[in-house]
Formats: C-alpha cells, structure tokens, sequence
C-alpha cells in the first residue's frame, strides 16, 4: 500500500497508467472532431477552396485538458484510493476472537461478522491458529486453538443472545485460561464489572486489542404510565451530542395485523444519557400496543414488551334505575366508580351503548332484569370472553331471576328474600368473611376485621354450588359465587355495591378483590412473594436483534426467576403466561443503566478513530463521468451539432418537458374558473358522440332560451367526464341514458352522492319515451336502474300538479320533450303534507329534488345550432312548434327551479297565481 | 408472363401516383393568374372575326363574305384575327441536385420547379400557345390533355448529379423556359443558351434555390457531398467558408444573368420559401415579353 500524505492506493501500480497521458495528449490533439457529413448540392461551388487556418484540426487545448482529466481521474480511481487508511501489524502466535454476544452487538451484527472474518482472514494469511467464542455461550474448557481458516467456517452459525454474559461463569471461564495467545476482543460497548476481570486475565496471556463501535448503544426500559399517559425511558451508553430518535409504539389494528400505532419523539440532550417518548394514547390504542421500538435499532435492547401493566381495562358500569333523588354516597355504583377510576376506563351509558364498544368488564349493580335482546347479546360478550360483575341489591332479592332454573347470566340459583343479619328486627350478628379457601382467586388476600355483611341474597343449594363459590361468610353461605360461560365468566357478588348490605365496598379489600378478578389492573409490578411457587409459560420470546418468537418448544420459568427479571439462557426476554396474567421480560431491566466501556489506554481500541477509512473510488469514478459528460457537450458544440433542426426539436422536446406539468395544472385551474365564473349547464359525456352532441347543442339551446327570457345568463354548456371532472361547479347535469355507458366506478359514485347531499340536481333523461313507459322495459330504463343503484337517491313519486317545477317560471302541466310522455318522477313529498282550504297547491316549502327522472329527450326538443335554429323536428307542423315551446319552458322551470329553490312555493305569490289560473 | 400486366400495372400506378397532386398543384397555382386577351391584334390566319376590308383582286371569290357585301355594292372580305400560336419548350433540371430540401414542409427544388413549370405549361395552353419539352421528349402540342403527359415527363427523376440544359428539338423563333438550379457546369448552359439563340428561341431562365444554399450555415469539421454523392468536399471550419462560397454563389448568378442577356434570355432567382405565385407570375411575363 502507497500512502501520499492522508491517501494511500490499495493497487498503486495501476498509477503508472497516468504515464500514458502525455501520449493520450498527442494522440488526441491530432485527432480533430469526426466531421459532419451533409448532403449539399452547393459543393459544386465548394470545389477547390481550402481551409484558411490549419489551426483547426486540432482539438483545443482545453477540450483535450478535460479528456486528460477524465483519464487520469479514471485511472486514479481504479488504483484505489483510501483517505485516512489503516495500517495494521501482523502478530503472530495463537489469536482468541472474543465476541460478547449479546444484544447489543445486533444493531450491526453484519457488520462485526464481516470484521471477524476479516480478522480471522488475517490470521490465515498469517499462519495462525485461532478460536472463536462468544462470553454469551462460553464452553467449560480453555479455548481450543485451530487453524484459522476452519474457525472460519464457524462464524456463520454465530448469532448473539438477547442476553447479557453471566459474570460467574466469565469469572470462573478466566480463571480456567492456559497457554498464551493473543486477543482480539469483539465488544459490544457496554460497561460491565466482569470485563475488567477477564481483561486482566487476558492481559497476562497475551496483547489484547478490542473492537468496538464507535454508535452508541440505546436502549428502552420498559413502559410506564405516568399521569395517564405511556412513558418510555431511552437509554443510552454514552452522553456526547444532543440527538433525536423516535419510539414506535406496535400493537394489532382492529384487523388484526400487526403496525406502527404511534410514534413520538425521544430526544437526549447533549450531557444526558437518558430521555423519555412520552405517548399519549387513548385507552383503546393503549390496550393494543403488544411492544414499544426504538425505530430503526434492530436489537433486544431497543425492544421493550409491554404486559398487561400497562393495560387498562374497559369497565361499563350500570347500575337499576333508579326514581329517587338519592345521595351520592348511596349510589349503587359510587363505590366501585372510586375503587375503579385510577386503574381502569369506565364507560357510561345504556347497556346496548356499552355492549357495541366490547369492553372488558361490564359490572351490573343491582340490575335485575334485561330484555330478551340484550341479553342475548350480553351472552354472547360474555362467551367471546367478556367479564360480567353483578351485585345484588333490593331489585335483585324482589326479582324472580334465576329463581327456579338458573339465568344463563347469573352464576347460581336464588332463594326467595335473602337474608338480614345483624339488625334491629333479626337475630345474629353481622357476619364476617370465611378466610378464602386455595381455590379462589382471592386466595391470601389479608381478610379485614371490620368488614361485617348485615343483608345477602342467599344460593340455592345445588350440586355445583360448591365449585361456584369463591368466598363466602363465616357461616358458610355464599358471598361471591363465579361461573364460566364460554370464553369468559360470571361473578356475583351477593351483597349490594354500596355500603346497604355490608361494609366490604369501603374496605381495601373490595379494591384487591376486584383487581384478582381482573376487574382492575394492578398498579405495580408484583412482588416476588407474589410470584413464589408459580410457573410461567413463555408465550413469545425475543431474540437478539429485537424480533419476537414463538416460544412453544421452550420450557417454564419459575416465578422466583422471573420476580427477578433478569434474562439468561434459561429465562429468555419476552412475554411469560401466568393462570390470570402475563409478564414481560425486557432485555433491560426497570432500573438498569447503559455505560459506555472505558478501556485502559494500553488497550488498542479499533473502531473508535475518528477519521474512518474512505474510499475515494466512487467519487473519482463521479468525476470522471462528470467531465466525460462536459466533453459530450462541448465536442457536440466544437463540430457544430448543438446547431441546426434536429437540436433545436430536441431543445423544444426538454422545453415541452419541463412545462407540461405546469400546463396539466393551468388546464384544472382553467376548467375551474371557466366552469364557475357564470352559470354552466352541464351534461355526462356518454360515450356515443351522437347523443353527447345532441346534448350539447340541446344545453346550448336551452342556454340561449335562458338568456333571452331570464334573468339566468349561462355560459356555454360543458360536457363533464364523471371520473375526471369535478361536479360541483355546476347547479345542473344533464344525463341522457344510452343503453351501453359505463357504469361510474366507485369514486365516481361519491363524487356523484356527495354532489346530490349538496344541492345538485341531475336530470336523467332515459330518451326513449315514445317506445317505453317509464321502468325496467327499455334498455336504457334497466341502465338507469343499474345507475341509480349506487346513488344515493330518495323515494321518488311521479310528478304532482301542484309540484313547484310547474310554476317556477312559467306555468306549466306537461313536461314534453322530443317526445310527450307523461312519466316524470321527482322527489317525493314528504307524507304529512297537507291542501289547505283555498290554496291549490299542499304546503311544501323545503328542498330541491335531487334528481329529474323522464324519458322525453328533452335534449333533442332543446337543441338548435349556432344560429338558433332547431336541430331536430318535433312533432308535426304548428303543434310541433307549440311542443317544442313548452319543452323550451319546463327547461326554463327546471333551471329556475334549480337555482331558486322553492322560492315560489311560497304564500306571497299565490294571490297572483290564483289570478292567472282564473280561480 | 403472367405477371407482366400486373407489374405494369403497379409500376404505372406508382409513376402515376405523384400527377394528380402536382397537377393539382400546377393548376391551382394557374389560377391565380388571369389570362388576358392574347390576340395578334392584326388580320391574319385564325378564327376569330378581326374586320370586313374591301375585296382585293387577289382575294378568292370564296373568301367574299357576301352577307356583308349585300348590303352595299362594293365587295368585302372578313379579316380573321392572326392567331399564331406561340410554341414554347420548357426544360426542367430533374437531376438529383434538385431534390434537396431543408425546408420543414419537405418541399424540394424539383418540386418547385416541376409546379412552375407545370403551371407556366397550363397558363400557356389556355392563352392558346402550343406547348412542348426540349430534346424530342414532348414535341409542343396544344390541348389540355396534353397537361398530363407533360406532367408524366416532368415527374421522372434523373440520378446524375446536376442537370445540363437540354437545347435540341427547339423550333425557330419559339420560346422557351429552362428552370433549375444552375448549380452544373456552366459551360452546358452557356452552349444550350448559345444554341437556342442561334435559332432564335428566346426565353427565361429561372433559378430555384434553396434557403440553405443561400445562407450556408453551416459550422465545424463537415465533409459536403453532393445529392448522388458522387462529389465531396471536406472542410476542417465550415464557417470560414461560408464567405468565400456565397461570392461564388453571386458569381454564378452575375455569369448566368449575363449570358442571359447577350442571348436575350430572361433571368430569375427563385427560393423555395417563397411564394410560388411570384414566380409564376415573373416567369409568365417573361415569356409573353415581346422582344
């Protein structure tokens, strides 16, 4: 390896190609540009002149500079230039490639895979015999030396642990150490205490020289909530310049696939190594998020799974209805509403509310009963997992549920009363509680003295009622019997939610009661005597590089192990199943911290430099082509070819180029302000140029009538293409039907819906009146069926004589086009209204109808030419003329009725109507 | 054998195939231009009525016109207006130098000078002159069928690189209209020109030019060939040319308006850009100057 100064050549006899440059340079400077060959038949004027200047054949002296340069960056290039290379020193004697192997290492995992290789490579080429071992997976013995090309074989089958090394096993590994040998130390940048030791141990073997990257580890602690909101920790190994990363928050959508639901930002500040992504997430997402990631960190470290601490559940409480003005305090739900509110979300509302939003829990305090419906409905929540929570009360014990044959949603049978204890009219004391027996789910919960039970509804005694019990009073009889149904349970607590019926709603215990029936979730991680006795089952398992595994072949962990969250071969990080919940093991423990690796400075640490190795290769190569493409166009303008037709077409292809986008845009903006700077009819291009041109010329006759007679001044019509086209811009769209259009896609068909909701009016003319009454009898009529079907169209009713279309403009009883047919249909009016005594027409003040629907091919009566003269004959002689007229007046009605409204439905016109009508 | 028809047949097609297009052209380019009253303007041979003179004793007893002489006692004779017809030969350049263009529309030199021709041919037929090309190929002949075998004649393409003025089969005291680029050898057209004169045929030569040939931009190491690329000429700085070549050019144009003049010929440059009505209208005149 050459250097010169920061750059050395991997290959630098291939820069004794730079000697052929002066060569390069004569060999170019006498090759002028290839000429040009034109056909002209002015050469017979030519003959015989000769070139003034022989200067000429030359290329110029700064077109053959360019060329030299372009050569001599090529063949710079191919030698191989490397900024700031390393420079390594052989040793000799046995070489330990020592990985740490844990998460750590993921995050660039290739790239320390390619570095051992190439470390192992060395020792190859060196003659030296090397092992490979990882402080993850370390073998009982001293390492065993082998040749270095055999151990590299094995460095495939390397895959670090999403753990971190056991420091016992490291301590008694290096005391174990024999022979000398050299180390070549692959670290994962974290500070740890066995490092030292083995260091050490390691020194008195032979030089060791370590590896580490010179990126930060980060990390994720696990979630917390903190004020309602999920709070991650991210860690880092080693404070330096402020730097901004992003936390994913992943969990299942509704749809059950597995995507980012939320990301927030994580920024450290420069000295800190420690930062938070704060996510404020409403409880449903939060209930789905299954990990947090730290984004684009592939590593267990970065990967923190959340378990059911972080859930909150979703309580409905109900409660009787009830008539009085009750106190507060007496309310059925108050108790649980306090006991709930810091660990779960409650949802209020009716039962049917309640049951669309699924929720986990729905607690019935005192309800009785239910309509067939709901609980129908509520069975079937309860078998797809859902928890019903019932509390008895006075409506339950009057109430004949579950009296003779037991309610699907109550756990037991009922006697009739209940029971009062303890009181001024009954004998006995209050009861208090049995301790819980080992079956029950409140089992070891500390039993208060003072919660006493004054009043209960009591079981029916029955073959199951044994199993069903999960804590009962002092003498036996049941306080809160369970069953499963399906998927999920019924629990029934036999005293009230408040305080009527004993003292358990305002004990602690009611609390831990309802979070053992997971009502509630626990506030805080459980403790490890919580935890003692029990067996976990892995559900998934996290591997190094961050990515979950289903764990269905690995064995259970104890609880003992697991209350002390600290991963190992045994007790891989990932999601542990206990009987009511699931833990997470997180690579990085709650209280855990990064520190970066401080090595003694006799250490030589490779990785850290600064200035890394660069290879100018690519750049040189970008410049050569850079100054190749420069030589292109200057040759080209040397030889006159930048000149002439064909360069110039090609100047205006790039020109076109540039502006069509800009020419696409003008083109909206155009159609936009021409569509809405006047009124503008408009009609759905069809397909069949015949129709679309009679329904231009028809709009524009229609047009021009609106002009002459009206106040209404209508632009040209437009014909629109229901894809492309927005149709809001225009109050009126034509529709003539032909019996082959396409049907509008789906986008077409909101753009159409939403054009009808706003006021728009589209009149379908099917155009076939003279053959067919209106229906499914014509082509055409069975197209509009196939057209309105996706629209959005209200009950339709043919059109009244009082309808507001018959006197917008002119008064009017038919509405003949082409054709004189009788059938058209508007929207229908609403059924209540009535004809007042005197008027002719039913009070009817609201709306517009959407949609016109006939069959008369009003388009052809409308049409004329430019010069106003009718384009298509209608009927015969004066009386198609008279037809023609009233075709002309109801267009005048329909587009006055458009853009008016219902303006003359109003009273103040109707004197002077009665007087035209004679009446 | 069998074929022979047929591969006549589609050879006569695709020889046909450019007429009515250039016939077209041709006419509807004469149109533009009135055709006045051509008589003598004297009694002599025709058909057409010129004046009643009194009987000479040479004249024949036939010739009396006694319709006239009826109604006097003197005897006349009806003069008929002296119609000669003009005989004009055209030659059009058709070699390979005329299909140059560098104009978008495509339009050749041959074109241009086909249409002139062409239509000068069709003016001339309805002004009644008898029509015809040079060197035997079409003897001049009146009539407007006549229009379609010319333009036959005139749509054929030589491969020889320039044209040479073709003098022979020209009659005494006709007219007649060579049209071409005149790029040649000039020493052909000085002998046609001479020749023609001896005979006492006056007319118009009408040079066609290409824009280009005019303006010569060209730039840079070119090598120029001509049509047929039999002749070529390299240059290393075609611009430093560009001078030299248009004095040439004027050169050529002075030498040819010159040899016009001594033999009484007409002269005219015409550019392909330019209106083809002009030309026409140059050319028409020329060849109805009295000399």
């Amino acid at each position: 390896m050459l250097s010169v100064g920061p750059i050395a050549f991997t290959t630098p006899w291939l820069l004794l190609g730079l000697l052929i440059l002066p060569i390069l340079w004569l060999l170019l400077r006498a090759v002028p540009p290839a000429p040009i060959r034109r056909r002209f038949p002015g050469v017979a004027l030519l003959l015989g002149l000769t070139d003034d200047s022989t200067q000429t054949d030359r290329t110029p002296w700064w077109l053959l500079l360019l060329r030299l340069l372009a050569v001599a960056a090529i063949i710079t290039a191919f030698a191989g230039p490397v900024l700031n290379p390393k420079d390594e020193t052989p040793g000799n004697g046995p070489l330990l490639v020592l990985i740490d192997g844990t998460w750590a290492d993921a995050r660039d995992w290739p790239r320390r895979v390619k570095r051992i290789d190439a470390a192992l490579a060395d020792a190859a080429r060196d003659g030296r015999t090397a092992a490979l071992l990882t402080l993850t997976d370390l073998p009982p013995e001293s390492p065993v030396f082998q040749d270095a090309q055999a151990v590299r074989q094995r460095i495939a089958a390397l895959t670090p642990k999403p753990f971190l090394p056991d420091a016992d096993a490291i301590t008694a590994w290096a005391d174990r150490l024999t022979g000398t040998f050299d180390t070549f130390w692959m670290s994962d940048g974290l500070a740890r205490d066995s490092r030292n030791t083995l260091l050490g141990a390691l020194e008195s073997r032979g030089t060791v020289t370590a590896f580490e990257s010179p990126r930060p580890v980060l990390g994720l602690r696990a979630a917390q909530v903190v004020d309602g909101d999920v709070a991650v920790t991210v860690l880092r190994a080693a404070a330096g310049v402020g730097t901004q990363t992003s936390v994913a928050a992943i969990g299942l959508d509704p749809a059950g696939t597995e995507r980012r639901l939320a990301t927030a930002p994580a920024t450290f500040e420069a000295a800190n190594t420690e930062t938070t992504a704060t996510f404020d997430l409403p409880p449903e997402l939060r209930n789905r998020v299954t990990r947090f990631e730290i984004q684009g960190v592939r590593s267990a470290g970065a990967v923190t799974l959340t378990d059911d601490a972080l859930k909150r559940r979703e309580v409905a409480l109900l409660a009787g209805a009830s008539e009085r003005e009750a106190l507060e305090l007496l309310s059925p739900v108050h108790y649980l509403e306090q006991a709930l509110i810091p660990t779960a979300d409650l949802i209020d509302g009716t039962l049917a509310d309640v049951l669309l939003a699924n929720p986990d829990v729905i607690i019935l305090a005192d309800v009785a009963t239910l309509t067939a419906i709901e609980s129908d409905t509520m069975i079937e929540w309860v078998e797809n997992g859902g928890l019903l929570v019932r509390f008895a009360g006075p409506r339950l014990a009057a109430s004949d549920i579950s009296r003779i044959d037991e309610d699907p949603l109550m756990p037991v049978r009922l006697r009739i009363g209940g029971r009062s204890i303890g009181g001024a009219m009954s004998w006995g004391e209050p009861k208090e509680l049995a301790p819980f027996p080992d079956t029950s789910p409140f089992f070891g919960l500390p039993i208060p003295n003072d919660v006493a039970v004054t009043a209960q509804v009591m079981a029916q005694p029955d073959p199951t009622l044994a199993s069903r019990v999960i804590a009962q009073l002092a003498d036996g009889t049941p306080l809160v019997t369970r069953k499963s149904a399906g998927e999920g349970s019924i629990v029934l607590f036999h005293v009230t939610a408040n305080a009527e019926w004993s003292t358990l709603p305002i004990s602690g215990l009611f609390v831990q009661m309802l979070e053992r029936l997971a009502v509630s979730t626990r506030p805080a991680a459980p403790t490890a005597d919580d935890l003692t006795g029990t067996s976990w089952m892995p559900e998934d398992v996290l591997n190094a590089f961050g990515e979950l595994e289903r764990a269905d072949t690995l064995p259970g962990v104890a609880g003992e192990d697991l209350a002390a969250a600290q991963p190992s071969a045994a007790m891989l990080p990932g999601l542990y199943a206990g009987e009511d919940r699931r833990i997470a093991v997180n690579a990085i423990g709650r209280e855990d911290v990064l520190t970066a690796t401080s090595w003694p400075a006799r250490i030589a640490v490779e990785g850290l430099d600064v200035a890394r190795e660069t290879l100018l290769k690519g750049w040189l190569l970008a410049a050569a082509l850079v100054l190749l493409s420069i030589d292109i166009i200057a040759s080209l303008a040397l030889s006159g070819r930048l000149r002439g037709p064909r360069a110039s077409a090609v100047a205006a292809v790039l020109v076109a180029l540039l502006l069509a986008p800009m020419d696409a845009r003008a083109q909206e903006d155009g159609f936009a302000i021409s569509s809405t700077a006047d009124v503008v009819l408009a009609y759905v291009i069809t397909g069949d140029t015949r129709v679309d041109e009679m329904s231009d010329a028809g709009l524009y006759g229609l047009s021009n009538t609106l002009f002459q007679r009206t106040s209404i001044e209508p632009s040209f019509p437009v014909g629109i293409d229901l894809e492309a086209d927005e149709l809001a811009f225009f109050p009126f769209i034509y529709w003539p039907v032909t019996a082959d259009q396409q049907l509008p896609t789906r986008e077409a068909y909101a753009k159409l819906n939403r054009y009808l909701r706003s006021g728009g009016m589209i009149l379908f003319d099917t155009r076939d009146a003279d053959l067919a009454r209106f229906g499914s009898s014509s082509p055409a009529g069975r197209k509009l069926q196939a057209i309105a079907r996706g629209l959005d169209i209200p009950v339709l009713e043919p059109i009244p004589q009082d309808h507001v279309l018959t006197r917008t403009f002119y008064l009017l009883q038919d509405f003949p086009g082409r054709h004189p047919g009788r059938d058209v249909w508007v929207e229908a009016a609403p059924a209540g209204a009535e004809l007042s005594d005197g008027m002719p027409f039913r009070d009817l003040n609201d709306g517009v109808t959407p949609v016109v629907i006939g069959g008369n091919d009003w388009a052809a009566a409308w049409a004329t030419d430019q010069l106003g003269n009718p384009l298509v004959p209608i009927g015969r002689g004066q009386a198609g003329n008279r037809q023609r007229e009233i075709a002309l007046r109801f267009g005048v009605n329909l587009i006055m009725h458009v853009l008016t409204g219902n303006y003359k439905s109003d009273q103040v016109h109707v004197p002077a109507l009665l007087d035209r009508l004679g009446q | 054998m069998s074929d022979a028809p047929l591969t006549l047949r589609s050879r006569a097609e695709s020889l046909a195939a450019p007429l009515p297009p250039l016939l077209a052209e041709a006419e509807n380019l004469a149109s533009t231009v009135m055709v006045g009253d051509h008589g003598r303007r004297r009694a002599g041979l025709g058909d057409t009525f010129w004046q009643y003179r009194p009987a000479q004793n040479h004249d024949e007893m036939r010739a009396i016109d006694w319709r006239r002489s009826a109604r006097s006692d003197a005897q006349f004779v009806q003069d008929k207006e002296w119609q000669v017809a003009q005989s004009v030969l055209l030659w059009v350049d058709q070699s390979a130098s005329m299909s140059f263009t560098s104009l978008k529309d495509g339009t050749t030199k041959a074109d241009r000078a086909r249409t002139l021709a062409l239509a000068t041919a069709i003016l001339l037929l309805r002004g009644g002159e008898r029509v015809g090309l040079t060197g035997n190929r079409l003897p001049p002949r009146r009539g407007e069928t006549h229009v379609s075998q010319m333009a036959t004649l005139l749509s054929e393409d030589h491969s020889d690189d320039f044209g040479t003025p073709v003098a022979d089969g020209m009659l005494p005291h006709s007219r007649a209209l060579f049209v071409s680029d005149f790029m040649g050898d000039l020493a052909g057209i000085e002998t046609a020109l001479q020749k023609a004169a001896k005979r006492d045929v006056r007319g118009a030569l009408v040079q066609i030019l290409d824009p280009t040939e005019e303006a010569f931009p060209f730039d840079g190491r070119t090598i120029f060939e001509s049509m047929s690329g039999t002749l070529c000429h390299e240059t290393l700085k075609a611009r430093d040319l560009k001078a030299r070549y248009l004095e040439r050019l004027a050169e050529r144009k002075d030498r040819l308006s010159q040899l016009a003049r001594t033999t009484g010929w007409q002269f005219h440059t015409h550019h392909t850009d330019a209106s083809a009505t002009s030309a026409l209208l140059w050319t028409y005149t020329a060849l109805e100057r009295r000399t």
